[in-house]
């Protein structure tokens, strides 16, 4: 089992987020004591009984003020059995991207609800945000049991509608009270018809296992090291699998290769690296190589179309026609869309930049499989996008690469018709860049 | 072409704990020395400052660190701060940048005279932002971790900064993966925290790891103090005095955390090594920052430095 478990929570405002983290982090004895007898201080100024749990992960003042989560905190926390980086993401709509931030690097994504309510449209949201990022494992945190009488029908209700939701990942939903603790470190006996573990336990011993290096090997350069003539190093972080001295790897996009003579560390040189190291390569070949390409063995996708789903988080919405800048690995590049987003809508859209981008499929790799979307009047990073399948170039090519004539019809079905659009748009219009 | 080589490869690696973070770190300085025209590191002399040293020379290996490091020096330091400041940075061949707010030390500038708040805003903040200003440096590397403090734990890795150095806690961008944006506008700099990630026993643990140099008065000795309620205060400045009633002890203790000496209360500890220092941190009770005065000026102090250009 991995020591490290990164963590996210999701859920609708007033749902109780910062309450059960801060309740977990205090029963769990992973808050300081002073930090304890600052938020008891504070809590006594708010009227809000001897501890306000909240107050420990509520870092910023207009947060304590509105009794709201507005970013996302991280906390590092540690038991015996595993580290944990946990994400406590807001959960007012206002601030979705937050969430969305959060919930990129996650394994397991907490989503609390409300006994009381149930599902609502903002838990829905996040459910589908953190599924599209990835996660596969959630916990349905069903808070706030002690309003509703500690109510099996009520969990059940809830639950159902979840693993109906989050269809394919693996659930664990619980019932809770994170104001008074039930199910939080230990069982509640209040619920005597809960048989499963209680939150700090399954979170102590979930298996989140993601092996990237039995992945095929990406190596996105970062900078060229030339600190003399006799040296040319090319340095990054391995996305994902292994390499080896003597290995052939290929350059992507020019599609030249050479083999690797020297995997160089400042702790001496490897005869074998892997996921997720940092190193710089030196090859046998003096190619023209620089940042923003990819060193591989072979396979990404090459091209300058793409289908993505992509979250829309700048009050700006996203427009057909305009450009915006697309970071991918460590190549920035030009990039318009097939159709538009307004804040907080996630959509499955074309992208066409004007170099190639070398990818994979989101599924099949986070990091050589995603991308934000800045607006570059603002620089504000406005989408966040995974890619899900390679497009051909232009509808006149189509026809040289067939796509599977179901997979064509989903595909299209999910468009719709948004690549039209995205032709039309870079046909019609004159480019800045 | 193509050679497959998850079939060689044993079913399962794993980089350990430390040695990921080491390897996210070494990636956000790289993608900072690519991204920016002028990087600085801020050395501040402390345990993180000297383990963000070390990733940078493993960053840029076999290439020399590619920025400067800059000091903001109040002259309130420990003297032993400067002289290990002085060799570490001969040792490691970076260039050193002191900047001090000298015309706010010539008017009588320090924490008793005018309040620690007054003092940290003149030769802290606002020695920094002329620094960064003087050097036109448009990305401040600085050590601070999330874990330190809770307007901390919303920082971004990159963080953007308007015109006049200040943080805007709800305009933050969003950063997914690791994918950071360093898309400036006019005006706008960049603080970069390679260390977010990183708790106090994790920077412990690597320095033991690394073998890293760190400043002595971490350590556990015998050493001149006056006590002062919790606080044990080590007199360097000629105005700390004693207040009626107290006269200097030798206490055993050391430094959790460094900063100017006036302002920074040792702790009773019998840890002289790096291994009882991870001890005494695995059974401490109580955060970092507590025995710093200046972050309990008042509810939320450091979030309010920060909006006014503290890192």
């Amino acid at each position: 089992m991995s020591g490290l478990l990164r963590i996210c929570t999701a859920g609708s405002v007033d749902d109780g987020k910062s309450t059960l983290i801060g309740r977990m982090l205090h029963d769990a004895q992973a808050v300081y004591e002073d930090q304890v007898h600052s938020v008891r201080a504070a809590s006594a100024n708010r009227g809000v009984g001897p501890i306000d749990f909240s107050l420990f992960t509520d870092g910023l003042k207009a947060e304590r003020e509105q009794g709201i989560t507005i970013d996302v905190a991280y906390r590092y926390f540690a038991t015996a059995r595993r580290k944990f980086i946990l994400a406590d993401t807001p959960g007012h709509e206002q601030y979705t991207r937050n969430m969305a931030t959060g919930a990129s690097t996650a394994d397991v994504a907490i989503l609390l609800v409300d006994a009381q309510h149930g599902l609502r449209v903002q838990s829905r949201r996040h459910a589908r945000i953190a599924r599209l990022l990835g996660i596969e494992n959630f916990v349905v945190a069903i808070n706030k049991m002690d309003l509703v009488d500690f109510s099996r029908d009520v969990f059940d209700d809830i639950r159902d509608h979840f693993e109906e939701l989050l269809q394919g990942a693996r659930c664990h939903a619980i019932p809770l009270s994170a104001l008074h603790g039930d199910n939080v470190i230990a069982r509640s006996l209040r619920t005597p018809w809960f048989e499963g573990p209680p939150l700090l336990e399954y979170l102590e011993t979930v298996d989140v296992t993601r092996d990237l290096t039995s992945r095929p090997f990406r190596f996105p350069v970062q900078l060229v090291l030339r600190p003399h003539d006799g040296f040319r190093g090319y340095a990054g972080q391995i996305a994902s699998g292994t390499v080896r001295v003597g290995d052939r790897l290929t350059v992507w996009p020019s599609g030249r290769s050479a083999r690797v003579t020297r995997i160089v560390t400042w702790d001496g040189d490897l005869e074998m690296a892997f996921a997720p190291m940092s190193v710089a390569l030196t090859l046998d070949e003096e190619l023209d190589i620089s940042r923003g390409d990819l060193l591989a063995h072979d396979g990404p996708h090459a091209g300058t179309r793409f289908e993505a789903d992509v979250v829309w988080m700048d009050e700006r919405p996203l427009e057909l026609g305009r450009l915006y800048l697309l970071k991918h690995t460590t190549r920035t590049l030009t990039a318009e869309v097939g159709h538009g987003l307004v804040l907080n809508q996630i959509g499955a859209i074309t992208i066409s930049t004007t170099r190639p981008l070398v990818f994979d499929a989101y599924r099949d790799n986070r990091t050589t499989g995603s991308f934000v979307l800045i607006d570059p009047a603002t620089g504000f990073t406005a989408g966040a996008g995974m890619i899900t399948a390679p497009v051909p170039e232009s509808g006149t090519h189509a026809a040289e690469r067939p796509v599977p004539a179901a997979e064509r019809l989903a595909l299209l079905a999910r468009r719709a018709g948004s690549d039209t659009e995205a032709v039309d748009a870079v046909a019609g219009r004159s480019r800045r860049c | 072409m193509a050679t497959p080589v998850e079939s060689t490869a044993p079913p399962m690696l794993r980089l350990d704990h430390l040695r990921a973070l080491e390897a996210e770190s070494i990636h956000i300085l790289r993608e900072v020395v690519a991204e920016f025209e002028r990087p600085v590191m801020l050395y501040s002399i402390g345990k993180d400052s000297s383990v963000m040293l070390r990733l940078a020379q493993k960053a840029f290996h076999p290439a020399p660190i590619p920025f400067p490091l800059l000091h903001v020096d109040t002259t309130y330091k420990f003297r032993e701060m400067i002289q290990f400041r002085n060799e570490t940075a001969k040792a490691v061949g970076a260039r050193l940048v002191v900047h001090t707010h000298q015309e706010a030390i010539a008017e009588g500038t320090q924490p008793f005279a005018v309040g620690t708040e007054r003092c940290c805003a003149l030769l802290k903040t606002r020695a920094l932002l002329d620094a960064l200003e003087a050097g036109n440096f448009d990305a401040a590397i600085g050590g601070a971790r999330r874990d330190e403090e809770r307007s901390r734990a919303k920082e971004r890795i990159f963080s953007v900064r308007d015109a006049n150095g200040q943080w805007d806690p709800k305009r933050q961008r969003p950063e997914l993966w690791h994918l950071l944006n360093a898309r400036l506008r006019p005006g706008e700099t960049i603080r970069v925290f390679p260390l977010s990630n990183w708790t106090e026993i994790d920077v412990w643990q690597y320095i033991h790891l690394e073998r890293i140099p760190v400043v002595p008065l971490y350590f556990a000795r015998d050493r001149e103090v006056i006590v002062r309620g919790s606080s044990l205060i080590v007199q360097e400045q000629p105005f700390v005095v004693t207040m009626p009633g107290e006269t200097p002890q030798i206490v055993r203790c050391r430094m959790r955390s460094l900063g100017c000496s006036p302002c920074t209360g040792a702790i009773r500890s019998d840890a002289d090594t790096v291994p009882r220092i991870i001890d005494e941190l695995v059974a401490a009770r109580h955060s970092e920052r507590q025995l710093r005065i200046i972050d309990h000026d008042q509810d939320g102090s450091m979030e309010l430095k920060k909006r006014e250009g503290y890192f």
